[in-house]
């Protein structure tokens, strides 16, 4: 009897659990499954298809980021071409105002008188910033031109190690920079605070474009004000940009992407800012060098481009005794 | 010639990740090196579905548009591949790639990598084929024998297809048209601009 009832009971169930099962089949798996038509059209700038992954890198967990290709884009195209220009277009300028203002001379003449302009920290200071930008400047410049100018110059395999070397050499002497940039910034500062007179030495193009036009300047004139802060702020750009990018694990991937493009378009723009100054400071003018050079500039160079600072300079020299500049 | 590409069809993919083992074995990759992997959807809810994805080989690839030592090539088949000897590590591919494909031995000081790394759709890289040079950097060139990459081959739902991009996705349409449904060709309109309509 027993035996009996639970057949029974039993073939109950099944009869009740039939219906259930047919129904279970008739069910569309997909009918919401994910599909890539969806999570695509629901995807938002600098958002990417993810999911979950059992290897452990967790970054592999993104399945596909769109705006990769955006980074791709910007960088080939805008900092490709803004580096470009911003160079090429510098030294036109440069060979222009070269032809036409030739190189501007000491109008009185040397006086065959000295003066100390920059102490050897100073000049310490300066080198180590300029040096290492300079070699900063050509191994970024190659890694954005490289490949079109260089690379069909030497093959492949050379500007392979060329540049292999050149990523060392970057890496390395940022560091090389970051200090110079902030000894400079320590010793120059206060004479980099705008003046009153810095308007009419504007007023007047700095003088740069006429003959025997003298504008009022201090120890640093109204250029070489803009070219110390926009030095200074773009080095910070440079340096912090360049940190995060030296230490690519600590930050994701769209900032990484984002620091990329700062890097590259600061650098640009500051590389073509450094062309001007190293060509004033040299080829354009007269007398110029020996600031940098020896520290000791003639006398009537410093009269007619710096005239505020050696009246400073020359009567303190009366009060002390001493040429040397105030630092 | 072909247009060689991969497809996964996420509605037969089990998530058993042969095809990430398979890879890691034929090419002998390094240790923290995945050159495919396979990506959970939805994971736990309704609808859920497993993607393999590995480098997509694109037409345009941003890889190549952005290395500044211009290291990678499309070969003939239309497979993306790139030169050990002249890469320099610098990450630019890893960025620039939507598929997550560029990885690198190393995560060192001062962003050092080493040579980046990334399937070769079984086709080795600019070392003559089938030598011990191209297998230790790229591993072996199943391309050269004349067969299609492992991880498709050892598929065993076949939910991963690689081969001819026009006949693996008429294959899919098939699938698709027969049972009636189809999450899509994943990374198709990233990697080629276009995706399979069915």
């Amino acid at each position: 009897m027993k035996h009996v009832l639970s057949a029974l009971a039993f073939a109950l169930a099944l009869t009740l659990a039939a219906p259930a099962m047919v129904q279970a089949q008739q069910v569309n798996p997909t009918a919401n499954s994910v599909t890539e038509d969806a999570l695509f059209n629901a995807l938002r700038p600098g958002q990417e298809v993810a999911g979950r992954i059992s290897i452990p890198d967790a970054g592999a967990a993104g399945l596909i980021k769109p705006d990769n290709k955006g980074w791709a884009a910007t960088h080939n195209t805008t900092v490709k071409s803004l580096t470009t220009w911003s160079i090429a277009g510098v030294l036109v300028l440069l060979a222009l105002f070269y032809v036409v203002r030739g190189r501007i001379r000491i109008d009185a003449g040397p006086s065959g008188r000295s003066i100390t302009r920059f102490a050897g920290i100073e000049r310490f200071a300066h080198w180590l910033m300029a040096g290492s930008f300079i070699v900063l400047a050509l191994t970024g410049l190659n890694l954005v031109l490289g490949r079109t100018l260089v690379l069909p110059l030497v093959g492949e395999g050379g500007f392979g190690t060329l540049s292999a070397y050149g990523k060392i050499a970057h890496n390395y002497v940022g560091w090389a920079f970051m200090i110079g940039l902030a000894l400079s910034f320590v010793l120059w500062v206060g004479r980099n605070i705008p003046r009153a007179h810095d308007m009419t030495w504007i007023a007047q193009g700095g003088g740069l474009l006429k003959k025997g036009v003298h504008p009022p300047a201090g120890k640093f004139n109204a250029g070489q004000k803009l070219i110390f802060w926009l030095v200074t702020l773009g080095g910070i750009a440079l340096s912090v940009t360049g940190y995060f990018l030296l230490f690519p694990g600590t930050i994701g991937q769209a900032d990484w992407q984002f620091y990329q493009l700062i890097h590259g378009i600061v650098s640009a723009l500051l590389t073509a800012i450094i062309l001007a100054h190293i060509y004033i400071g040299s080829v354009g003018m007269e007398g110029a060098f020996d600031a940098m050079g020896s520290g000791e500039v003639d006398l009537n160079w410093a009269k007619e481009h710096h005239p505020l600072w050696v009246e400073e300079v020359q009567g303190k020299g009366a009060a002390h005794g001493s040429a040397h500049p105030a630092e | 010639m072909a247009r060689m590409k991969f497809l996964c069809d996420a509605d037969r993919c089990i998530e058993c990740n042969a095809c990430v083992t398979a890879c890691k074995n034929e090419h002998e990759v390094p240790w923290g090196i995945n050159r495919r992997r396979v990506v959970t959807l939805n994971d736990g809810l309704p609808g859920e579905r497993s993607v393999s994805m590995a480098c997509m080989h694109c037409t345009d690839a941003p890889c190549a548009s952005v290395c500044p030592v211009s290291c990678f090539y499309t070969t003939a088949d239309g497979v993306v591949l790139h030169s050990k000897d002249t890469c320099i590590g610098c990450g630019y591919c890893f960025y620039a790639c939507p598929f997550g494909a560029p990885q690198y031995p190393q995560t060192a000081n001062f962003g050092t990598r080493g040579k980046m790394d990334k399937c070769t759709y079984c086709a080795g890289g600019p070392e003559a084929d089938m030598t011990m040079a191209e297998y230790q950097k790229y591993g072996s060139n199943r391309l050269a024998e004349g067969k299609l990459p492992l991880c498709a081959e050892m598929c065993s739902t076949k939910a991963l297809l690689a081969g001819d991009g026009d006949i693996i996705a008429e294959i899919y349409k098939e699938r698709v048209v027969t049972r009636g449904y189809g999450s899509g060709a994943w990374g198709w309109r990233t990697a080629y601009g276009d995706t399979i309509t069915v």
